[in-house]
This record gives structure tokens, C-alpha cells and sequence, in this order.
């Protein structure tokens, strides 16, 4: 598979030589793939807020590289702006750093900044307008008119406006309720489809990032403790309790299954898969 | 970055300097600056500084946290000094082109960045040493004879308090929110002072809205915990001078005195011409 | 057992504001929450759930109908104060109701306001840090803290009212997983030794499974009230008013369309997995 985000023993603290030091990315190494959906867990103080910030330059590395598409994002720290449109990067409650008078323009702020033409700019946010589920009659109300949902939306249009190769959510539906997460979700999936863009979304919820990424990277202490597809690192549910990390509910009723004697697949994390895995065994009489 | 700035910055600890009621701390500050701006000669500063030393050192707080906080105003006590340096008429050291340094004009920079300097650091220490509660307690209770006149003292210590309490929460908003606007391609660093005035817009808009929804939201929370202004409030710590304040706020007094006396009296000048 | 909150019929209605459209928020809610009960209140955003949870300590007060929390009308204003303190409110951003700068001063806050002695109040705050698991925090500045211990912060401020109930609006929704585990703890721990009434707003389902009561608000009215069991067994129902049911009670139903056996109610992982286990060892 072809690379297109690469780190290599990136290792970030911050307050360097003040007794606030602290370091938050400890010689990480890690490979993004052109066109994944890669789901990063890790519970707060895991360094992936400050590992994604890497990502598109805002931080710098205390050591180590950044390299997309294969040359190393601070070669040129001049340049550094243009690596913000490559990578684009949606933090937590985006909703937070809306300013302008309307959702139009507020949209076209990133695609604004990059200098592009007035029909651009008109083209880009109203594609990112659909992908994110801003309605065209959203687009001249003020932002702050809209409910909460809708604001973080119009914030995830502003960055997928800018056309990014990566695309990272930060606990994109933080807060949200559970329609408005399930809403949310099947926007950026269909955005990932339709676009084939790379995309990342950093989560603590695992039923959340199990439901939708093809390759989940799991971060504890500063380091990478597990990679793989979800059933892999489900399999591991012993390993992520360990590190203070949720399973997913599916999961967990699969290991409390396990216990009782039951054989049943430790990886799953579906109640598709799970009912169906129960209803085989009972027709195959699976106690052991 | 901002998470540098220091201003109104509390470092717990159970020192001395600590467990000083705030009013006693208040109340020193205020001497040791009248003190600071009495003294004229370099005697004057030597002790001052030396008092202020003995305090650093009680405190345990670290001297490169102090000057951190000198950060800010480094390029205003730069200015006044080279002012000073040598825009004051006397005795010329130095000259070249059309510049004079005289050695009036060198002793008043260094007393005038000695002051500038011991007057932070100081007035620093004491919101170091003080939890911003304590503080406005202190301020609040010395005030309160102020009440009389219909001054909202209580209020006005209440306003600081939380002021001071949203401090860090606000300063790591503006970074959030500014890292949010990068990752947009918002440029705050380059371009003339209209462009960067400009482009701090897409910064202060959601600040703005953040701290109007705090205090909102603190509004209410305040009211769910049955606050209804200082009426019948009672203290959790309530404040009480004990021994130790009492010779602390005798030295400082005997020291502001001493100054301000001696200085008058001309004893410094003399007491160079002994050692001279 | 004695009624610790009661609405009789109530509305609240937002005005129409500037680029918002006039509102019924709340339409007709009528309930009777126990004292010593631990209540959990579902609904999606804009189902009303937290209008409701301000009319129960008169930070808002209904547009129509009365709220009384033990008997006493939360219009009466001589009464605010003993129904604020009876009833206390912890809410969503852990940040923006923390008032002092040093834990032990935030969580004397109340007290202080309510003129209680400096004893005694010292006397509160230790115990109700105490009580969240946070006593060895008391001098520690609340901004350095995690989302939940600064939530559990805020209840143990709520907690030095010596409240008699506690309603908690979406506190867990900003929280981590971690945080909200130690949050659900702490106040499970306060209903079950001080007894205190717990009414818990939120939309994460799971958390229902700690409730003996669940409300599920919709439009402004209530929509379904009974156990966890009964609530989540109508998952249809809650499926149209766009909740979901926990992954326990969807596999359960999966497998019994599946043709086996088994009761759908069962909410915990634990209770799930035995109920799978006995149906399969038929």
C-alpha cells in the first residue's frame, strides 16, 4: 500500500527545561495509507491530540520526522502553511472557531486563505456543504442561529472545503446525541467513499471507530501499543482493558461468553456478527 | 506561547510567605513600594533588594518563575533606561555623533530599572505566594470600611476572583481556537499591523462568544449554589493576623520608615563618604 | 416512601429570539420522582430533558403548570434559597461551574452562601471530597485537573448543601470514557450510601443500567417511564424517536428473532451473557 503520511520516531514535549515538562509523544513510529479510514483510540493523556497536531505542522517535533508523500513536512518551515491544506484537521467541539457572519463565508475561510478564485471557492463550499449535510438554505443564515449539531457540522465543511488529502476528526461527535453521532458518522464514511481520500478519526468511543474504520491504531503512554484491523485488536480485549481502554459492548459480552465456556471468536464487535456466531453454535450444540 | 504568561499565577505551598494572612501580604506590598519609591541612592536599592531576596528565598518560589514574569515589560524598562541613559544633562562619561552619556543619566538608568524591576518582582511574589481567593479576601476585607460609601466592595472582589479563576481556562481557549484557525490557513504571524490587526478577527469573534456562554452557564451554576451577593455569607477561611503578622508587618513599616527618613535625613550620602 | 419532586402539567415555552423560532420545550410533563430513587431521564437534543431538569430547582420556572420539590412550590420565591439547596445542579461543562481558584474554596462555596458556620463548613467540604473519592485534591487548582475529577469537583460542591437530591445535566456528556466511569461511580455511591435522590439527564443509553426508573422524554412530553427492562424492551418505539437500545439488548433481540430463547430485558454485559449462556445450555 502507498504511503502517504509517514513518522518516523517522532517524539514531542512540551515546556521543555521548566518543571511543566512533559512528553507527550515518546519515539513514536507510524504509517498512514493512501485512502484508509484509520481510527486512532487512546484515552486522554495517550499523546493523540499531540500526535495529530503533527500531522499538519502546527506542532513541531521535539525529535524525529514527519513525512507526506514522502518528503519531510518542516524540509521548509516557510512551507509549513501550504502542509495545513494537505492535511486538513477538525479538532474537538469545532464548532468553538466559527466567526463570521454567515455559513457561506465561514465555510470559505480555508479556501479563502489559499488564494483560490471566487468561482473556486463557490464550487468548493457548496460540494463541502454536502458532504458534511449543511443544507443550501443553511448557507446564509448566520452561524450562531444553528443548533449545536448543525454548528459542527458548518466547522467540518470548512475543513473539507480546503480539499485536504488526510482528512483528521478529532472526536468529531463529542457530545453529540446518539442520532446525531449515527447522522455524523455516515457522513464522513460517505464522504470517504465518494472522495477515496485518506481519512483519520481519533476516538474514545470503541462501538464507534469499530463500526467504521478499515485499521485502528491504538495509543497508551505516549506509544503505539496495538495496530491492526478491528477484530485484531479486539481480539486483544485483555491488552486494552489493561491500558484503561473501553472494548466495545459486542466485545465484551464475547469475553464474558468466553469465560463462561462458550466458543465464540474474542475479535468480534457486531451484533450482526455475534447473533450470528451464538446461532451457529447452538445448532452445532458449541458448549465445550 | 501563552501558556508562558505567568500574570496572576498562584504556586500553593506551606512557606511562611504562604501562610501570611493577605491583608499582612497587601499591606507590605504596599509599603515596600512606597519604600522602593522613596529611595533614592544605591544603599536604598541594595537593602530593598536584599529584603526581597530573604523573601524569594522564604517563599521557595523560583527565582527563574519571577523573572519569567519580567518577560512582558523587559522592552519597557529597556526603553526607559536608554532614555534616561542619555537624555540626562550632568557630568558627561561617554560621547559619540551627537549622543552624551552622562554619569547622572547612568545612575538614574540603573535605579530606574532596579525599581521597575524590584516593583514586579515584587508585587509578583505576592500573587505567587497568595491564592487569588485569598487576595481578593484580603482586598476585600480591607476595603470594607468603603462599604459604608455605598462601594460595592464585595461585588467588585467577587468580579476579581473569577476573573483570576478564568484566566488559564481563557488563555488555553484563545491557543485552542488559534490552532483551529491555522489549520484553516489562518496566518497570524506575517503582514503589516493592519493585516495581522485583521486577521486576529477570526481569533477574538469566538473568544468573545466563548466567554459570554461562560459566564452564562457560571451565572447559573452560581445561582444553583445559592449565591445571593455577600449578604450572610460566611467564610470557609476566615481571616486572622496572628504573631507572625504582626512582626512581619513591624518590619516592613520600620523599613518604608527608614527609608523615607534616611533618605531625607541624607544618611546614604554619608555613608558613601565613609566608605569612599 | 415520601415524594421528593413533583410537576403537576408543565410547559415552558421559549420566545422567539433573534434568527430562533418561538419554542414548546415542554408540553404537558406530569411525574412523581421518589425520594431515595435514582432516576434516569433519556431524550434526544431538543426533547426538552434539560428545560425539564432547570424547573426542578427554579432556575427556570414553568411557562404553565407547578413544580414542588418536597411540597414547596418552586414559584415561591421567599422558598428559593431552602429549594436550591435542597435540590442541586451539576452541569455539562465542568469548566464553566467551578467558581474558586483551589478545590477546598470551590466546594466551601455553597455553604458560604448559605451563612453556615466556618466549622462546620470546613466540616462539609472535607467530607463531601470525601464522598467523590477527591480528598486528596483539597488544596490542588481545579483547572490542572481531568474532566472528571473536575466533574466530581462540582458534585462534591453540589454535596456540601447537604442536598437532598441531585440532578445531573449531561454532566457525563463531555467526559472520556474513564471520566465517566468515575463520575457514575461517585454517584452511585452517594444514592446508595446517603440515600440521596439522583436524577440523571443524559443520552448515553448505558447509563440507564444503573437507574431503577428511566424517563424517555420526546417533544417536550414523556414518552415512556418505567425499569430499564421495560423502557428498553420497547426498542421500536425508541428507535423512532431516534434512541437506540444498548448492544446487549440489540444482540439479545437478534438472537431471539434468530429462534432462541431467550429474555430480551437483560441490560448489563454481565446479565447478557448469562442469560445467552443459560439459553444455550437448553
Amino acid at each position: 500500500m502507498d504511503e502517504i503520511i509517514r513518522i518516523e520516531n517522532l517524539t514531542h514535549t512540551y515546556s521543555a527545561g521548566t518543571p511543566f515538562e512533559h512528553c507527550a509523544v515518546d519515539g513514536m513510529d507510524l504509517s498512514i495509507y493512501r485512502g484508509e479510514f484509520l481510527g486512532i483510540i487512546g484515552h486522554t493523556g495517550s499523546g493523540k491530540s499531540t500526535l495529530i497536531q503533527h500531522l499538519n505542522g502546527l506542532l513541531k517535533p521535539t525529535k524525529g520526522r514527519v513525512l507526506l508523500g514522502g518528503e519531510d513536512i518542516w524540509a521548509d518551515p516557510k512551507k509549513i502553511r501550504s502542509v495545513r491544506f494537505r492535511v486538513g484537521l477538525v479538532f474537538q467541539y469545532p464548532e468553538y472557531q466559527l466567526f463570521e457572519e454567515t455559513v457561506y463565508r465561514d465555510i470559505a475561510f480555508g479556501p479563502t486563505n489559499m488564494g483560490l478564485s471566487g468561482e473556486e471557492i463557490d464550487r468548493r463550499v457548496r460540494d463541502a456543504a454536502r458532504f458534511a449535510g449543511v443544507s443550501e438554505q443553511m448557507l446564509e443564515k448566520s452561524p450562531f442561529a444553528l443548533s449545536g449539531g448543525q454548528k459542527r457540522r458548518v466547522a467540518i465543511a470548512g475543513v473539507i472545503a480546503m480539499e485536504p488529502e488526510v482528512l483528521v476528526l478529532d472526536e468529531p461527535t463529542a457530545g453529540l446525541d446518539p442520532r446525531g453521532r449515527e447522522e455524523l458518522l455516515s457522513n464522513i464514511s460517505a464522504y470517504h467513499k465518494e472522495r477515496g481520500n485518506t481519512v483519520v478519526l481519533v476516538s474514545h468511543s470503541m462501538e464507534e471507530i469499530a463500526r467504521n474504520v478499515d485499521r485502528i491504531v491504538v495509543l497508551s503512554d505516549s506509544r503505539v501499543l496495538l495496530s491492526g484491523t478491528p477484530h485484531e485488536v479486539f481480539a486483544q480485549g485483555d491488552t486494552l482493558t489493561r491500558a484503561g481502554l473501553d472494548v466495545p459492548e459486542v466485545t465484551r459480552i464475547a469475553m464474558s461468553l468466553r469465560e463462561r465456556g462458550l466458543a465464540v471468536d474474542a475479535g468480534v464487535y457486531t451484533v450482526r456478527e455475534l447473533s450470528d456466531a451464538l446461532l451457529a453454535l447452538r445448532k452445532g450444540g458449541g458448549v465445550c | 506561547m501563552l501558556k508562558d504568561i505567568t500574570l496572576g499565577q498562584f504556586f500553593p505551598g506551606n512557606t511562611l510567605a504562604h501562610r501570611l494572612d493577605p491583608r499582612t501580604k497587601l499591606l507590605v506590598t504596599v509599603l515596600y513600594i512606597v519604600a522602593l519609591f522613596s529611595a533614592r541612592s544605591l544603599w536604598g536599592y541594595a537593602l530593598l533588594a536584599l529584603v526581597l531576596a530573604i523573601s524569594v528565598r522564604v517563599s521557595r518560589v523560583k527565582l527563574r518563575s519571577l523573572l519569567r514574569g519580567l518577560k512582558p515589560v523587559l522592552f519597557i524598562i529597556a526603553f526607559t533606561a536608554i532614555l534616561n541613559l542619555f537624555y540626562t544633562p550632568g557630568r558627561t562619561l561617554v560621547s559619540f555623533w551627537t549622543l552624551r552619556i552622562t554619569y547622572e543619566g547612568m545612575r538614574t538608568a540603573v535605579t530606574m530599572m532596579l525599581r521597575i524591576m524590584l516593583l514586579i518582582m515584587g508585587t509578583f511574589l505576592l500573587t505567587y505566594t497568595t491564592s487569588p481567593i485569598r487576595l481578593t479576601d484580603g482586598m476585600e476585607s480591607l476595603l470594607s470600611p468603603l462599604k459604608r460609601i455605598k462601594l460595592p466592595v464585595h461585588e467588585l472582589a467577587m468580579m476579581m476572583s473569577i476573573s483570576l479563576r478564568f484566566i488559564p481556562t481563557l488563555i488555553e481557549e484563545t491557543d485552542k481556537i488559534m490552532s483551529a484557525q491555522k489549520a484553516r490557513g489562518a496566518d497570524f504571524e506575517s503582514g503589516n499591523l493592519f493585516h495581522r490587526a485583521k486577521a486576529l478577527i477570526p481569533m477574538l469573534v469566538p473568544l468573545f462568544i466563548s466567554a459570554f456562554r461562560r459566564a452564562d452557564e457560571l451565572a447559573t451554576a452560581m445561582e444553583c449554589r445559592c449565591y445571593h451577593g455577600g449578604e450572610g455569607r460566611t467564610k470557609l477561611n476566615v481571616l486572622r493576623y496572628e504573631a507572625r503578622d504582626y512582626l512581619v508587618l513591624a518590619f516592613f513599616l520600620a523599613l518604608a520608615v527608614g527609608i523615607v527618613a534616611s533618605e531625607k535625613l541624607g544618611v546614604p550620602a554619608r555613608l558613601s563618604a565613609l566608605l569612599v | 416512601m415520601s415524594t421528593m419532586l413533583k410537576t403537576e402539567n408543565i410547559a415552558f415555552f421559549y420566545p422567539a429570539r433573534e434568527g430562533e423560532e418561538a419554542r414548546l420545550a415542554l408540553n404537558g410533563v406530569t411525574l412523581a420522582i421518589e425520594r431515595g430513587s435514582f432516576v434516569v431521564v433519556l431524550g434526544h437534543n431538543g426533547s426538552g430533558k434539560s428545560t425539564l431538569a432547570k424547573t426542578f430547582n427554579a432556575v427556570l420556572l414553568p411557562t404553565g403548570g407547578t413544580v414542588y420539590v418536597d411540597g414547596m412550590d418552586t414559584a415561591d420565591e421567599q422558598l428559593l434559597l431552602e429549594i436550591r439547596r435542597r435540590v442541586g445542579m451539576v452541569f455539562q461543562n465542568p469548566d464553566n461551574q467551578i467558581v474558586a481558584n483551589v478545590v477546598e474554596e470551590d466546594v466551601a462555596f455553597a455553604p458560604e452562601n448559605l451563612g453556615v458556620p466556618t466549622e462546620e463548613i470546613r466540616r462539609r467540604v472535607d467530607d463531601a471530597l470525601a464522598a467523590v473519592g477527591m480528598a486528596k485534591y483539597v488544596r490542588h487548582a481545579p483547572h490542572l485537573l481531568s474532566g472528571g475529577q473536575k466533574q466530581r469537583i462540582a458534585i462534591a460542591g453540589v454535596l456540601a448543601m447537604q442536598p437532598d437530591c441531585i440532578v445531573l445535566d449531561e454532566a457525563t456528556a463531555m467526559l472520556d470514557p474513564i471520566g465517566r466511569r468515575e463520575v457514575l461511580a461517585a454517584i452511585e455511591t452517594l444514592h446508595r450510601d446517603k440515600g440521596i435522590t439522583v436524577i440523571l439527564i443524559t443520552h448515553h443509553m448505558n447509563e440507564a443500567e444503573h437507574a431503577d426508573r428511566v424517563l424517555v422524554l420526546n417533544d417536550g412530553k414523556l414518552a415512556m417511564d418505567g425499569t430499564p427492562r421495560e423502557v428498553f424492551s420497547r426498542a421500536d418505539e425508541l428507535g423512532a424517536i431516534g434512541l437506540a437500545v444498548p448492544d446487549t439488548v440489540a444482540l439479545l433481540r437478534a438472537l431471539r428473532e434468530g429462534g432462541l430463547d431467550v429474555a430480551t430485558d437483560a441490560v448489563t454485559v454481565e446479565a447478557c451473557s448469562e442469560e445467552i449462556a443459560r439459553a444455550l445450555a437448553h
